[in-house]
This record gives structure tokens, C-alpha cells and sequence, in this order.
């Protein structure tokens, strides 16, 4: 009979002890894996979100009112378009997508809409020095968006489908779904603003917000159209999240001082923050169970040591020396801290599963490499726990056999 | 002589001061003797046999196993005597209560010798010596006070000692168990030249020595041989 076979009767001759031991380690790890796996799922959404969303940062003239960010262009005064270079030329880290526009306010027989003018995802890659600066995102890698190789997030949100327009020629527009209602205008349909007539090349859904209510158009078209020479009301620009919080605002201020840069502060920061207090509340609870796991397998080993003095004294008697009765806890404490590593992943993953849609909505899937982790993290718990009571156990004497119940 | 003692001398101490429960005492062990010890609660008996099988270290003198001085001070060294040259039998069994009988000689075989095949044969061979082949996969619970006694002297047997140490092996044992024991423990002396000391209280188990030692508050009072 080796000490391994040894150590695994006891485990199992003890099966209360063995139980409540393991729920703790479990219960323990559990808690780690479950916020940690939400955690990062969580961070990951969120970059698939702030994808979905397009453009988070908006750059306008300095007297604009920004009290909606979605109407925010309208009727706003103008700066130049140059500044669209100036940023880029800048090489900020965190800047991804940028899509300058101008909006004004035009009537239509008696309906009141607005004119904006985009520039198309092939124009702006027709831009030798946007596409050098990574404007078409993919090559910036500071993007919060997700990483190379993974499939690029469409613009899922209805509200936010014609930032991904890619082609729009001089004469095409894109209409708004209430426009379209109200003008009964249809696709494939013409539409004569300012006297110069436009091909209806789509109508977009329904969105809820002030898009319905717009024409979009080329930015150039539109710019001669409104007699506003190379001036646009607005930049739109995809700004990795982390980026954000690290202060890339304020350096873009630096960069156009007469302008007002403003995010959609409660999404991102919200987001971020959720993400931050998640890592914190991990860290948090890493650093409670380290301490709490270790002091309680501790005293589970010692309670075990001091319930084992005559089988450890009847060890000691035939021969066994210290180093053989360290041997045989410390291994009973990297077997508890397999096992409970095993099931605390098993469990964490579980409940992260079961609850991150039920109360922050979003679909968690298992994280595999936590596994090891977590039993790599429960055997340390567990044998730095055991290791006090394991060198009490070898002062144990080999004639404490003798001593009556 | 198999074990040469001088001046040994163990101290205690109490909150009434200090005790001599061993006090300068000189003892020669011959090889293949069967010593008793006897002598009233207190004596120094047991703790006389602890030091004999390296389980307490004295306060002062000298031991000799063989002839070759042993460093009573230091532990490892005298784990590894127990293991080569001591086996134990207990008052109170000793035995591992959630091992089989099989298990709790394989335990003790293991110390030495890793091969759990041949720990195995050797653990069933002893059993069968003692009578106990059919009751190899028996918990301690599930035996007799008699039976667990014979396991705990296979057990004793299984590094082959050149000293077998009994404290009160028949202490827990009716009259009839206990001289089956005492049989038991004189054959192994007789048979397999093995020297036994005995620890006991009853006048008839000490008759089963050939030297008989009375001791009084840690000294040796009379020596018969």
C-alpha cells in the first residue's frame, strides 16, 4: 500500500469532512470563474456593441447645442472638411472609422426634411492618406472593435444601417422611412430637392429617431447643392472604447480647438465602467478567497491533522519519518485542490451561463482555458493552506498512538 | 548484546517540579532474550520501553544497538531504527481503523520496500501466520480484540525486527485471548530467535520471560534471570 493509497482511503473514510472541505474550495473557485467568465464575455459584447453602433464620437462646430446626439448636425454652423485630414494626420491611437457629413433642414413641396450628405465607404477608401492612417478601421490596432480574423460586426441595430452605405453616387440618396411615407416616395423612385433630382436607390426601415425624418446623399452633391463650399457640419468617428477612457477626447481637442468633440457618453462610459468594476469586483474576490480559501482549507487540515494524532503517531512509530507525514497532507490538499479546481470551473461556468442572461442580458459561453486556471489557482489555495498544518502534523510524536481517547 | 544502556536519565517536568520518570539507569539486553518489565503505575516502564524503541528521546545517557552507539537526539535517524530494526505491539492495537488487515502490515511494509506485489505476498503471509487469512479485507471493527491484536503483531513482524517492544499487548484481552497472544509473542522469540520486551502489569504474562525486570520510581529494583 503506497502513501497515495493511503491518502485516498482517508479522503474517502472521511466523507463529511472530505465534503465540506471541497464545497469550500469549490464554492470558492466557483465565484472567481463565474464573474471572470462574465466579465469577459461582458467586454467582449461591448465591443461588438460599440461596433454595431458606428461611430460613438461626434465632432461639431464649437456653438453647436448637442442636447440630441442624432440631431445634434442639424442646422449646426460649419467648419472645414480638412479637418477630416487633420485628425488623421494626426495618428492618434484609438481613432477607427470616420465619416464627416452635412446636414441642413429643406423643404419639399410642404414637408420639412433634412438634406445630409455623407461621403460613401468607397470614397473614403478612394483616399490614398485615410487608408495609409488606418481610416477604414481594420488597420488600427488599437480598435476595441473585435480582433483580426474574427468576422467584422455588421451594423445589427436598424438606426445605424446607413453609416454602412458603400457605394452612393452623385445623383443617388438614401431616404428615411417617414420621408418616404410622407412624400410616398418609393425605390427606384426620382426625388427633385433644390431643383436636382436624385435616384431613390434604397428606403431605409424604420429607426425611431431623426433618421427617419432624413435624406442622405453624397457629401460633394450636397455641398454644391447647399452653396457651402468644402464645409461639413459633423465627423463621425468609431473611437476604440478603451481609447476613449484614456483621454483620446481631450487630445483631440488639442488637435481642433474650435470644435466640440462629444461622445455618447452614457453607452460608453456606462460600458466601460460596467467592465472596470467588473475586473475590480474579480480582483476583489481573488484576493477574499485567496486569503478566505486558504484559511479555511487550513483549518479544515488542521482540524484533520488533530483528529489523525494517533494515525499519525502510529506512522511515525513504524518508521515513517516527517517528510512522509508532509507528503501525505500536502497530497491531500492537491487532490481536494484538483478536484474542487474541476468542479468550482464546472460550477462558475454553470451559474455565469445560467445568470448573465437573466440579469445583464447578454448570452455567456463557456470560457475553456479558465480550467486550468482554476485548478491551478485551487491547488495553490489548497496546499498553501495545508502547509502550516502539515509541519504541525510532523511534531505530532510517534507515541501519541499510546495516548487514551 | 543487542542493546547496552548507561546512565539513562528521562526528566519531566511538571508544575511541581521537576521528575525522574527513568533515573540513571544501566540495563544490557542479550540477543534473543525475552525481557518483562514490570512494576506499579508510575514506574517507568513504558517510558523505559519508548526510549528502548526510539519513540522518546532521554534527557541524558547513552544506547547501544549492536554494539554501535545510537544518536538518541536525532529524529530522522531514529525513525529509520524503528523501521529496520523495531516492531510494536500496543495495549490499544495501534491499528489504522480505515484500513483492511492487509493494508495496515502493507503500511508498514511500504516504508521499506515499494514493490506493492511483493508488500502484498509478504502482508498475506503474515496473516496467515497469525491465523488470520481469512480476514484479510476486514476493517479493525470488524475483528475481535484478539484478532486485531494478531494483525497488530504481523504487523510488528513485517520488517523482520531484531527487537519486538510489547506494551501491555494483553491489557485489553480476557484471560484466554491473552495467553494466546503471550503464546504468540513466545514463539516469535523461541522460532524466529526475535528479542522480545515486555511491558506488563500481570504477574502470570511476566512468567513468560526468561529475565524478568521489577522497576520502582524509574530504577531497577530486581533483575531475575
Amino acid at each position: 500500500m503506497r502513501l497515495i493509497d493511503l491518502t485516498i482511503k482517508e479522503l474517502w473514510h472521511r466523507k463529511s469532512q472530505l465534503t465540506s472541505g471541497l464545497l469550500a474550495i469549490t464554492l470558492g473557485i466557483g465565484v472567481i470563474v463565474g464573474i471572470r467568465t462574465i466579465s469577459v464575455v461582458s467586454e467582449k459584447a461591448v465591443a461588438v456593441n460599440l461596433d454595431n453602433l458606428g461611430a460613438n464620437i461626434l465632432v461639431l462646430p464649437q456653438a453647436t447645442s448637442v442636447d440630441n446626439y442624432y440631431s445634434a448636425d442639424i442646422d449646426a454652423p460649419t467648419f472645414p472638411e480638412s479637418y477630416v485630414e487633420k485628425i488623421v494626420t494626426s495618428t492618434l491611437p484609438g481613432v477607427d472609422n470616420m465619416s464627416p457629413k452635412l446636414s441642413r433642414r429643406v423643404k419639399i413641396g410642404n414637408e420639412n426634411i433634412v438634406l445630409t450628405g455623407i461621403l460613401p465607404k468607397s470614397e473614403i477608401a478612394s483616399k490614398p492618406i485615410w487608408q495609409q492612417n488606418g481610416i477604414q478601421g481594420n488597420k488600427v490596432n488599437a480598435s476595441c472593435a473585435p480582433k483580426p480574423g474574427t468576422a467584422p460586426a455588421k451594423y445589427l441595430d436598424p438606426k445605424l444601417q446607413r453609416k454602412g452605405i458603400q457605394d452612393l453616387a452623385e445623383s443617388d440618396c438614401f431616404v428615411g422611412s417617414a420621408v418616404a411615407q410622407r412624400l410616398n416616395l418609393k425605390e427606384q423612385g426620382t426625388l427633385t430637392i433644390e431643383k436636382k433630382s436624385f435616384s431613390i436607390v434604397k428606403v431605409l426601415p424604420e429607426t425611431g429617431t431623426v433618421d427617419d425624418d432624413r435624406v442622405f446623399a453624397n457629401l460633394h452633391t450636397v455641398q454644391k447643392l447647399l452653396a457651402t463650399g468644402e464645409q461639413i457640419s459633423a465627423i463621425e468617428i468609431m473611437g476604440c472604447c478603451s481609447a476613449i477612457s484614456d483621454g483620446l477626447l481631450s487630445k483631440m481637442r488639442n488637435i481642433l480647438p474650435d470644435t466640440r468633440i462629444t461622445t455618447i457618453g452614457q453607452i460608453v462610459s456606462t460600458q466601460i465602467e460596467t467592465n472596470r468594476m467588473m475586473n475590480k469586483i474579480s480582483l476583489v474576490f481573488l484576493i477574499i478567497i485567496l486569503f478566505v480559501g486558504s484559511i479555511s482549507i487550513g483549518n479544515y487540515i488542521w482540524a484533520n491533522v488533530n483528529e489523525r494524532r494517533k494515525e499519525i503517531g502510529i506512522l511515525r512509530m513504524i518508521g515513517y519519518h516527517k517528510r512522509h507525514i508532509y507528503y501525505i497532507l500536502v497530497l491531500k490538499a492537491l487532490i481536494m485542490g484538483i478536484v474542487g479546481g474541476i468542479a468550482g470551473y464546472i460550477v462558475g461556468t454553470l451559474a455565469a451561463v445560467w445568470l448573465g442572461p437573466q440579469f445583464i442580458g447578454i448570452v455567456v459561453s463557456p470560457i475553456y482555458t479558465l480550467l486550468l486556471l482554476s485548478i491551478g489557482l485551487s491547488i495553490f489555495i489548497s496546499v498553501l493552506g495545508s502547509l502550516i498544518p502539515a509541519y504541525m502534523a510532523g511534531k505530532i510524536e510517534p507515541f501519541s498512538n499510546m495516548q487514551e481517547d | 548484546m543487542l542493546i547496552q544502556i548507561n546512565n539513562l536519565t528521562k526528566t519531566y517536568q511538571r508544575h511541581d517540579g521537576a521528575i525522574n520518570a527513568v533515573d540513571n539507569l544501566s540495563l544490557d539486553i542479550p540477543k534473543g532474550s525475552y525481557v518483562t518489565i514490570t512494576g506499579a503505575s508510575g514506574s517507568g516502564k513504558t517510558t523505559l520501553l519508548l526510549i528502548l524503541g526510539g519513540l522518546l528521546q532521554p534527557t541524558s545517557g547513552k544506547m547501544k544497538y549492536n554494539a554501535k552507539e545510537l544518536d538518541l537526539q536525532k529524529e530522522k535517524d531514529m525513525a529509520t531504527f524503528r523501521s529496520n530494526h523495531v516492531g510494536f505491539v500496543m495495549q490499544s492495537f495501534a491499528l489504522i481503523p480505515y484500513l483492511t488487515a492487509l493494508e495496515n502490515i502493507s503500511i508498514a511494509l511500504n516504508v521499506k520496500e515499494n514493490d506493492k506485489d511483493k508488500n502484498r505476498k509478504r502482508a498475506l503471509e503474515l496473516l496467515e501466520w497469525v491465523g488470520l487469512s481469512d480476514r484479510t479485507t476486514h476493517y479493525p471493527k470488524e475483528l475481535s480484540a484478539g484478532q486485531q491484536q494478531r494483525v497488530a503483531i504481523a504487523r510488528a513482524l513485517a520488517n523482520n525486527p531484531d527487537l519486538l517492544l510489547a506494551d501491555e499487548p494483553t491489557g485489553n484481552l480476557d484471560p484466554s485471548l491473552s495467553e494466546e497472544i503471550l503464546g504468540i509473542l513466545k514463539e516469535i522469540n523461541q522460532k524466529q530467535g526475535t528479542t522480545v520486551v515486555m511491558v506488563t502489569h500481570s504477574p502470570m504474562a511476566a512468567e513468560y520471560g526468561n529475565t524478568k525486570i521489577q522497576l520502582k520510581n524509574g530504577k531497577l529494583q530486581i533483575i531475575k534471570n
